[in-house]
């Protein structure tokens, strides 16, 4: 290869590269501006004849979608504070703190991680049946309170507080609640925004689990909705363009800009694992 | 330093993980010995001990023999060519001639974080057999167009072109990771020794890459046996059942049916061909590092 012609070949092969893997997203856009039918027409047009929020408006009239939003918006916040409350400590504590029976803890935790989260399922919805949490946001959010990656992310981070910080302040009398707030959780402040990221996106994406749970078409969330949606009105392809950008995009826009969270945290869970 | 302290820093989650995880687990496991079924649900003494039942049914049950052939097939050609596509774009974007780096890498992870439920919703319009973009690109070669979703021979490729679409992003930035970690003196001192572009790649970027490739295989592997959402929404399973995974039929059976017992016993024997996928790496990997 001349050396004149590679950076024209490497860079002209990631533009192509590029442009097919975004054009199914800005086609969605695209086609949910829409006008009734249009994207319905062979060969299938690119751009909007005159751009219309036609779609957007059937879609927030028709049915439940607004509060399948606030459902899905609600349900991700709370699944998010619920991750921090529960993994944090536990992954501090595996990291830096000695306890009795910690190693063995740690790798019967990893080994649970083997288990796919399907194989509870069917028992948790029996559990949660029982004691009338089926169809709740309680039943919901349930089973990720607590998750041995969010552990895992957090203890990979915490095992680089150097210990003579904490010795320090053990020998200033300081107790160990005390300097967890007012040592440790400063320095893990970048991987609780990892954590943070992970726990709202794997509860804004989950679907399998929901679509188990909840029953009513109100207490539904965005992605369950919309494969309801879906099933129905297969042929209305504005419509379901715009279900998919109202699902898609303010998420997209919000975890691309902390992006380098995100990127540390799926590395410190593959490369160094 | 008090080991008190240490276990309530620890307790909750594992008092969540034992409750909400571990315990429905083994009771899985139970339940996959009865069977729990409709009437079960209504009232729990109508359930009974039926010893291996279950699962000499299911292997009885031609449908599950199709879902794990389906599963398995979307499993072995799938994966590879995500890992593939992964490592290709990784290699390109690697490369020192690459202009606005960040900004291809953001383009190219975009898709991982979308939805499933919603990016499927947009390729079926794709692969729609009139009105769909990717029969309309294939007309300008001179190719018939394809009924992607309606064709039980092209319902899975479709599912697979999709999935390495939605997923390649993710192993992509594993592996620029793993190959900005190889030093740059490794491919200078070859370059002087004479060796190829072809050649560094085979001799130094491969062996380099093989651990991380042995993880990458295992993580997508494990996420492609529990294929599911993308054959809910795009073909429900069909058509003629070509798109039914073992998950898809577990479903079916669990939460349309109400074989609670019987779907454990596929959950049961999913898990367990997973962990064989998982085991059989490793011990591949293992033979390959000492030959």
């Amino acid at each position: 290869m001349k050396p004149r012609a590679e950076p024209w070949l490497v860079n002209g092969a990631l533009i192509v590269i590029v442009l097919v893997t975004l054009f199914p997203l800005v086609w969605m856009v695209s086609v949910s501006v829409m006008a009734p039918g249009e994207a319905s027409t062979s060969p299938p047009p690119v751009l909007p004849a005159s751009p219309s929020l036609a779609a957007f408006r059937e879609l927030f009239h028709r049915g439940t979608i607004a509060r399948n939003v606030a459902n899905s918006v609600g349900l991700a916040v709370a699944a998010t504070v619920l991750s921090l409350a529960f993994n944090v400590t536990a992954g501090y504590a595996f990291a830096k703190l000695r306890f009795a029976g910690r190693d063995l803890v740690w790798k019967l935790l990893l080994g649970v991680m083997l288990i796919p989260g399907q194989v509870a399922m069917i028992p948790l919805f029996l559990m949660l049946k029982q004691v009338g949490l089926v169809n709740s946001y309680a039943g919901v959010l349930i089973p990720g309170l607590a998750n041995v990656f969010g552990i895992f992310l957090v203890r990979q981070y915490a095992l680089s507080i150097p210990d003579e910080l904490l010795e320090a302040a053990r020998i200033d009398g300081a107790g160990e609640w005390r300097i967890f707030w007012s040592i440790v959780l400063p320095v893990l402040r970048p991987i609780l925004v990892t954590l943070a990221i992970f726990a709202f996106l794997a509860s804004w994406n989950d679907f399998l689990w929901p679509l188990i749970v909840l029953a009513d078409d109100s207490r539904q969330t965005l992605p369950v909705a919309i494969a309801a949606l879906s099933r129905e009105h297969a042929g209305d392809n504005e419509l379901m363009m715009a279900g998919a950008v109202v699902t898609i995009l303010p998420v997209l826009a919000v975890v691309l800009a902390l992006q380098r969270y995100y990127i540390q945290g799926l590395l410190s869970g593959s490369v160094k694992g | 330093m008090t080991s008190r302290a240490a276990w309530t820093f620890v307790s909750p989650a594992l008092i969540a993980i034992a409750i909400f995880f571990v315990v429905p687990v083994i009771a899985a496991l139970g339940l996959s010995f009865t069977d729990f079924d409709i009437y079960g649900v209504a009232d729990r003494h109508n359930v009974r001990f039926i010893g291996f039942d279950n699962y000499r049914r299911l292997f009885a049950t031609p449908l599950f023999w199709s879902a794990l052939r389906n599963t398995v097939f979307f499993v072995a050609v799938g994966a590879p060519l995500s890992i593939a596509a992964s490592l290709g774009a990784a290699v390109l974007l690697d490369a020192r001639v690459v202009r606005a780096r960040g900004v291809f890498r953001t383009a190219l992870f975009a898709p991982v974080v979308t939805t499933v439920v919603a990016v499927a919703v947009i390729w079926r319009y794709i692969f729609h057999a009139r009105y769909g973009f990717l029969n309309y690109v294939l007309g300008w070669i001179g190719l018939h167009p394809i009924d992607w979703l309606g064709d039980p021979h092209w319902s899975m490729p479709a599912m697979i072109v999709f999935a390495v679409w939605k997923n390649f992003g993710y192993n992509m930035i594993i592996f620029v990771a793993g190959l900005q970690s190889i030093p740059a003196d490794l491919y200078e001192a070859a370059r002087i020794d004479g060796a190829g572009r072809l050649a560094q790649f085979r001799f130094i970027t491969v062996p380099a890459l093989a651990p991380t490739m042995l993880l990458v295989t295992i993580l997508t592997m494990v996420g492609y046996f529990q294929l599911f959402a993308e054959p809910y929404v795009m073909t429900r399973g069909g058509p003629a059942q070509s798109t039914t995974s073992v998950l898809y039929f577990m479903f079916e059976e669990g939460f349309k049916w109400w074989n609670l017992g019987y779907a454990s016993a596929i959950a049961f024997v999913l898990f367990a061909i997973m962990l064989g996928g998982t085991l059989l790496q490793l011990a591949l990997a293992r033979r390959w590092s000492r030959a």
